[in-house]
Parts: C-alpha cells; structure tokens; sequence
C-alpha cells in the first residue's frame, strides 16, 4: 500500500489563529466531496462551536492542465476544450475564445452570426442562472425551486441540442463566425422561451423572495462593500450586489450588446440576498436582451467569408479547387496569427470572464490564460464567512456561484 | 485606445521610463521588474481600482527575460484598461508582490508560483494552488512535457503495466 499522507497544518499554520494550534478550536474538513459546496471544493474550517474563524479554501482537484493542452492545439481545435472550462456557460467560454483569437486575427464575423451569438449566449446565461437558483436555494433548504429550475432548464438546453447537436458541449460559435447557421425552428422555440419564462421567474420569485425563512437565512449573511468587493476583484452579481454596476457588456461592448437596451441591475446591500435580488432581476433582463435580437435578427452568411481563416462550405469543396486547397490547409495545418498578445474580456453569468491570448506567428496559440471570474469570487471567501456559523457558510458558497470547472481549469 | 489610456499611459512613461507597445487597440508598458511596486502604486492612484488578471509566458529557451509577467488593470472610474508587462530572468525567478496594493493578487501570484516557478518576493501565503503541494516541476513552463498515458493492449499490458507510475499494491 502506498503511503498515504495524512493531512495536518503544516505550511498552513499561518493561515489558523493561535487557538487551533493549542487545540482549542477545531479544525474541520469540509469536502471536497460534499453536497453543498458544489462541485470538488475542499474547505479547512477553524471552528469554535459553530462560528467560522477561519476559511481555507483548498481548490485543484478539478485542473484539468486546459491552458498547458491549448498550446499544442491548432487554434480551432482549440476551443473544443474551452467548453470544458465552466460547464455551466460553455457557449460563453466559446464566445470569448472567439472574440480572441477574431482579435488576434483581426477577423470580421457577420452581424447575423453577431447577434445568434448574443442570443445563445443569453439563453445560457439565463440556464445558468437557474442551476444556480436552483442549487443555492437548495442549500437554504428551498427544496421545490430545484426541481422547478431544473424542469425550465431543459427548455434551453433542449434548444442548443438543436442548434448543435449538443446538450452542453456546444463548440457552436467557430473563429469567424458559427459552426453553421440556426435551423428553422429555432426561433419558435426560442418564443416559446420568451413566452414561459417570465411567468416561471415571478413563480420563484413567490417562493422566495418574500419567503420569511428564505429572508431570515440570506439578509445581513456574507456581506461585502462595494469598495473591498472591487479590491478583491469581484465581478458579476458579488460586485453589482455591493452597488457597483460594472457590466462588461456595458463597459466594453462586444458582438453588438451596444445595439439593445437593457439595465444593470445593483443593489447596495451586499449580502445574499442582495445577490440573490440581482440574479433574479438579471433573468428578466435577459430575456429582454433575447427578446430584442430576436425581433431584429437580420438575415446573410454566419461565417466570415475569409477563407484564409475559416473553412469553404462543403458545397463549394467540389467544384472549387482553391476552396479544396483552403480546406486542407486549414484543417491540417490551421491559420498562423500574429506573434503578439490580446486580452479579451466578456460577462459571464459569473462576472469577467477574460482570455490572454498569445500567439508567436505559428498555427497554435503560444499562451492562453484564461482570467475565470470564480477564482476571484472564491478567493473572497475567506473574507465573506469571517465569524458566520458553518450554515451560513453554505448559504454564501451559493451565493458566489461558482463552478469548479471554472477555479481549477 | 481611448484619450483616457492616453494621458495614463503617457504620464508613466514619463515617470518610470517604459516601453510602450499597442496592439489591435490594446495599449501595454514594459517596464523594469525593480519599478512593479512603484509603477502599480502609481497605477492604483490613478483610480485603476481593480486588478484583472496576472499571468505569465514563457519563452524557453531564451534565458535573459525567459518570463514575460503581464498585468491587465481596469478602471471604473475612467473607463479604461491598461497592460503591465514585465520581464522576468530564466535564473532564480522572482517579483515583488503586489499583494498589498490589489488583495486579489494573492492567488493569482500563487498560481504563478506553482505554474511557472517564479519566486513571489513578500508573499503572505506562498504555496501551491492547483497542483498537489508535493508535486515536482510547474506544468505550465515550456520545458516540462505535455505528459500523456501510455495505452495497454492485451498484448503489452504487463510490459506497459511495470513502467507506469500509480500505487501498484
């Protein structure tokens, strides 16, 4: 049997306040396989009683080596792994990727290509919101909005089935545009969302909102300022929970957010239930922005017609000769970029979510970082559950949303 | 580049001396590993209240800078972002932390640390962060292979199974 190291504080004793040392308070383990700390996250927990002293959040049991695997792919085989990252928002994982390497490229992509994009990334924020909904109140012991969140989810994914072919693992948006354009039934279903929806938003809304137990677990828990959740580098709900409205759709806009109309929401508050308020009220805000894209959707090609980067139709693989020879470069060789660096950044339903993309004027990316907004909001744990009791603590995990795939890479 | 990047971009130039570089709109100073504190001190008094991103590249086996550290702030205030670019030596690897101007630099200088092996001078809490804390090497420097696992067939599973690295009994 190898030797199995058993686990104790060295190199984190000065992580611990005095106590935990002497043994007067208890150290305790929570994870990384526990139900509420959604997905393989380990926290070391200084307890006295029930308070929380002290946080230690263990993260990595989830890395995957994504950026290491990246630089010895091709740019488009690439982004296959990028859905991987934070598999509650891969087409937004494909989005940004694209964005970056479109910039490094210096690549157009087609307005209609454009604005699917903004649809189907919406929708995925939207069916992110609902596992979070979900999940978060469960740990508040909601237990019917689960299942509830769970049934309308379907709805979208049933949606990038048919766009894709795939549930969750889209790969749908390509450098230059999308993998190919929506079928035709993709607008009704994406009406039937619109149409739905609203109604199962105020039905959780009447679950929750005003629900006294849900209340008395989430106000006043887990609170944060606008001005440490910016030194922290909180993004997305944690930050605009706190009262500041920072939106990267906002700030920088990309793919034509700047087109529709839609609000920011923030509260001031800061706490659970604060992010929980802009959660809910970013849903509705979504379907707006869906709403919108929809009605003006215009109509033309979905991928760039620059056959340099993105691969020829089939059809014209037959007929054409150069069309044939651009197929087989790109799909043996790929496309060269530019020997230097861009940073992309995007909103995710988690908050920034950035990719540093380099290339060094060969087919495959020289460094992808990937800047995921759940490293930051869980490094800000340890602040949030300063002197909270260990139920609370789960209330603020499901607060921060953060997805595992997302920390670890 | 928008006028703000400008005038921010230009008043540390005059002050630290860097070198400027733009790209598809992005504006980004190389400066000297001795300046990072006084320069990002400078950047955070200029009302960039967030640090975005750190990260590093490596460029083996060139060893004088082997590492390029590149720093993303944001400004809310001005709207407006900025690269920081650092060179870092190949031999005995190390930055000062900027860890008590931006918090959130903790773990990302962490990652540093345990991907590429670059020492953070005046870090609160330096371990490793995805990697194992009894793990050899940093994954993501450009001399350590892209490991894969050998596949067994029927016909070379106990040949294969000798040289594979897991607890056997």
């Amino acid at each position: 049997m190898a030797q199995i190291e058993e686990a104790n504080l060295d190199g984190m004793a000065h992580l611990v306040s005095n106590r935990a040392i002497k043994g007067e308070t208890m150290i305790l383990n929570m994870g990384p396989q526990h139900p509420s700390t959604h997905g393989v996250l380990r926290l070391l927990l200084e307890l006295d009683g029930e308070t929380v002293i002290s946080c230690i959040p263990d993260v990595g049991f989830l890395h995957t080596g994504i950026e290491k695997n990246m630089e010895s792919k091709t740019y488009q085989k690439a982004e296959v792994m990028t859905d991987r990252l934070d598999y509650m928002n891969t087409t937004g994982n494909n989005l940004v990727y694209c964005l970056a390497v479109e910039k490094l490229v210096d690549l157009d992509v087609p307005v209609r290509a454009q604005a699917i994009r903004v649809i189907i990334a919406e929708l995925q924020r939207f069916s992110s919101h609902l596992v979070w909904l979900a999940t978060s109140a469960l740990d508040v012991a909601a237990m019917s909005a689960f299942l509830y969140c769970f049934r309308e989810r379907e709805m979208i994914l049933d949606i990038l089935e048919l766009c894709s072919g795939q549930r969750m693992m889209t790969t749908f948006f390509r450098p230059g545009g999308l993998w190919r354009d929506v079928p035709v039934e993709f607008e009704a279903a994406v009406r039937e969302v619109l149409k739905v929806m609203p109604r199962r938003i105020d039905e959780y809304e009447s679950m929750l909102t005003k629900n006294p137990l849900f209340v008395d677990r989430t106000v006043g828990i887990g609170k944060i300022s606008g001005e440490d959740a910016l030194a922290w580098g909180l993004t997305g709900a944690c930050l605009r929970g706190s009262g500041v409205a920072h939106d990267y759709r906002k700030f920088a806009p990309y793919s034509g957010y700047e087109q529709y109309d839609f609000e920011v929401p923030i509260e001031t508050a800061g706490d659970v239930y604060a992010r929980y308020l802009v959660r809910i009220h970013e849903m509705r805000q979504t379907l707006r922005i869906i709403e919108q894209a929809l009605n003006t959707l215009p109509m033309g090609p979905v991928r760039s017609n620059n056959h340099k980067f993105v691969p020829p139709p089939r059809s014209e693989i037959g007929t054409s000769m150069e069309a044939l020879i651009h197929h087989f470069k790109l799909w043996t060789e790929g496309f060269n970029a530019p020997k230097d660096s861009v940073y992309v950044a995007v909103e995710s339903p988690r908050g920034e979510l950035g990719v540093y993309l380099e290339g060094d004027g060969g087919p495959k990316p020289y460094r992808v970082h990937w800047r995921t907004p759940s490293w930051d909001n869980l490094q800000v744990l340890p602040v949030l559950a300063k002197r909270c009791l260990v139920a609370d603590l789960v209330a603020i995990i499901g607060s921060v949303d953060i997805v595992l795939g997302d920390v670890d890479r | 580049m928008t006028m703000n990047e400008h005038t921010f971009i230009s008043a540390l130039k005059s002050q630290f001396n860097g070198e400027q570089h733009e790209f598809r709109g992005e504006s980004t100073l190389l400066i000297q590993r001795d300046q990072l504190l006084d320069v990002t001190r400078k950047i955070r008094e200029m009302g960039f209240e967030r640090l975005s991103d750190i990260t590093a590249v490596d460029y083996f086996p060139q060893e004088n800078p082997r590492f390029h550290l590149a720093y993303q702030f944001t400004s809310l205030a001005n709207h407006a972002t900025l690269g920081l670019r650092v060179p870092v030596p190949g031999v005995n690897p190390s930055v000062a932390t900027i860890e008590g101007i931006y918090p959130n630099a903790n773990w990302r200088e962490r990652e540093l640390y345990d991907m590429f092996g670059i020492q953070i001078d005046g870090h609160s809490d330096l371990r490793r962060i995805l990697m194992p804390h009894d793990w050899e090497g940093h994954p993501l420097r450009k001399d350590y292979p892209l490991g894969y696992e050998e596949p067994q067939f029927t016909f070379n599973f106990d040949e294969i199974d000798v040289r594979k690295p897991y607890a056997k009994d």
